[in-house]
């Protein structure tokens, strides 16, 4: 009891500087005399700290930068377990009164924001998945074990910012531009050119991330949110974007980010820009184990890069039979859709999966559908040691009947 | 480079449209001007008719010493190899030269020399982004210099070529033609389709 003393009294005697300024801040609001109003500031118990903690007997986590989707519940990702690829290079750390972003190139007035300036312009909150186009990737996770493996390089946060058409209205677009190509300030200065209609239509500058400041492996204090789009495209620290009359042809969009399909002969497609439909259940999934036969909710996420999310299907029998899984409500456009589905394991093998369909009636495909768009049987995707971006098959999980739960995509 | 032209004129037909209504008088008067001199100073960007290329150039010769020095550690001693870059977060640096011919078999073996379609990028990239740890350290004659070693080491230019803004834009690449735009279409089930903008070159 003794020793709580100190923090106790440390307390009330902040309390008591607060409260005055308080006192203060009203007073001079509303013209009263000193002492006329006393507020109670209630009482914190000791140990609260200011910035928040979760629970010691929680401990889901990153490795290797992908997010633990077997833990997830609800849409948003929390902050601290976003993904996070940064081709290698360590987020810059930049002072925010320092920052400046430059709009410049075809427009009538180019021009330089202070961060402080861009909060004071009307700002929007989205919720919105960013997904790696190479998410899923078969040659680093088809044999991953967990969803986290396969499933970890997205992530869905709500982003507060800045609309890009209404910074391009104080800048004046002239004729003639029709791509701008947005510059981090990350040490290679990756830079990406994205087409002016985007850009209009739903592109955010945002400085905000889940009702705090952005991350700094997410791009603080500013980045693009590029909505579905692939996640090379929300460029980090934003530094510069500069109206153009054609793609300017950087590296990330002219060589990398381009698929070399078999059925092409040698042929590459580029700017593959939307993120397909894609649906994965994260519970139970790859490593988990279910201790006993009985009743488990199935619970996973749905998403598309072109729109809402219009139905989940669920199968529990390797695909011969599917139902429809329930959407948590609100289903929103370029986001993640949480669904769940009742099941009752009865002990026996079983292979769960789910299906999704986006608002445009694009149908997730399986392996072998993708395998035909490629111009490659299935097994390909098994052994290949090329780039497969884009990669958003029905995802299949094996419970066998002692209860463990294994990756079935190429089994 | 008119075939590319001719390729974007849908996509910016379309956007000049959406780009007239953009073109209005500010509502905020938010931010202050950019100077010129702001301008070039942050403005590094190289579009693939090399507009924005800066005076310098350089020969094979001269990059052979660069590369050496400030290249061969992490991409090899004649850039064909490829190696480690002894930096956990992206620990292999990949070969630049050699690849041709290998695109459309089981083992494609994507470089400069069989895979980047312009030389702009190659500029733009060596000038932005290498060498690793000391990104945008390189003097413009420099680049010039590296970017032709190469270019003379994929056999599009010779060893005393000299390099710069005005020809390095009509270096022909060989892959130049090895791309096909992704346009937006119906890859999964038939269906509504989502739009024919032509967006992409």
């Amino acid at each position: 009891m003794k020793a709580k003393e100190p923090g106790r009294r440390r307390f009330l005697k902040e309390g008591a500087v607060l409260a005055g300024w308080a006192v203060g801040a009203i007073r001079s609001a509303s013209g009263q005399t000193p002492g006329s109003e006393i507020r109670e500031i209630p009482e914190v118990p000791p140990g609260i700290s200011n910035y928040g903690e979760r629970s010691r007997f929680e401990n889901s986590a990153r490795t290797g930068a992908h997010t633990p989707f077997q833990d997830s519940v609800g849409i948003i990702t929390p902050a601290a377990l976003h993904f996070v690829n940064n081709h290698g290079f360590a987020a810059p750390e930049i002072d925010p009164r320092q920052h400046r972003l430059m709009i410049h190139g075809l427009v009538d007035r180019p021009l330089i924001f202070t961060v402080e300036e861009l909060k004071r312009l009307p700002s929007v909150s989205r919720i919105h998945f960013i997904e790696c186009a190479g998410n899923s990737a078969p040659a680093e996770t088809g044999n991953a074990q967990s969803v986290q493996q396969t499933h970890g390089f997205m992530s869905c946060s709500e982003w507060t910012g800045v609309p890009l058409a209404v910074l391009l209205k104080e800048a004046g677009v002239q004729k003639g531009a029709s791509w701008l190509v947005a510059e981090g300030t990350d040490a290679n200065k990756h830079s990406k050119s994205i087409p002016l209609e985007k850009a209009l239509e739903d592109v955010l500058v945002a400085y905000g991330q889940n009702g705090e400041a952005v991350r700094p492996d997410q791009g603080y204090p500013l980045r693009l949110v590029v909505p579905g789009w692939e996640g090379i495209s929300n460029v980090k620290w934003l530094r510069r974007i500069k109206l153009v009359d054609q793609p300017y042809m950087a590296k990330m969009e002219s060589m990398a980010y381009t698929v070399l399909w078999p059925k092409l002969e040698g042929k590459s497609r580029w700017f593959n820009f939307e993120m397909g439909p894609k649906s994965v259940i994260t519970r139970p999934s790859g490593g988990q184990r279910l201790p006993s036969r009985g009743f488990y909710e199935i619970t996973g996420l749905a998403w598309s890069g072109w729109g809402a999310i219009r139905r989940v299907e669920v199968s529990t029998d390797g695909g011969r039979t599917w139902k429809d899984a329930e959407l948590q409500e609100p289903v929103l456009r370029m986001a993640h859709t949480r669904f769940r589905f009742p099941w009752t394991w009865d002990g026996e093998e079983a292979v769960l999966q789910s299906r999704s369909t986006d608002e445009q009636g694009q149908v997730q495909p399986t392996t072998a559908e993708i395998g035909r768009m490629w111009g490659v049987n299935a097994e390909f995707f098994q052994s290949t040691k090329t780039r497969v971006n884009h990669f958003n098959p029905i995802q299949p999980w094996k419970v066998t009947r002692d209860g463990s739960v294994h990756n079935a995509l190429f089994s | 480079m008119r075939c590319f032209l001719n390729l974007l004129v849908p996509a910016m037909t379309v956007a000049m449209n959406v780009a007239c209504v953009a073109a209005q008088t500010p509502t905020y008067n938010m931010g202050r001007t950019a100077s010129q001199e702001e301008i070039r100073a942050w403005d590094i960007s190289i579009g693939p008719e090399g507009k924005e290329l800066p005076p310098g150039s350089g020969t094979a010769k001269e990059g052979a010493q660069v590369y050496a020095q400030k290249c061969a550690s992490c991409h090899g001693p004649t850039g064909a190899e490829g190696g480690s870059s002894g930096d956990p977060g992206r620990p292999f640096s990949p070969p630049l030269v050699g690849g041709q011919g290998t695109l459309n078999t089981p083992k494609p073996l994507r470089t400069v020399e069989s895979y980047w379609p312009f030389a702009t990028t190659v500029w733009d990239y060596i000038n932005r982004g290498m060498p690793r740890r000391q990104e945008g350290s390189l003097s413009a004659n420099e680049v010039y210099a590296v970017t032709a070693y190469l270019f003379y080491k994929s056999g599009l230019i010779q060893e005393g070529d000299v390099l710069d803004a005005q020809n390095l834009p009509k270096i022909p690449m060989p892959n130049r033609n090895g791309f096909i735009p992704a346009k937006p279409e119906r890859w999964w089930k038939p269906g509504i389709p989502s739009g024919d903008r032509s967006r992409t070159p």
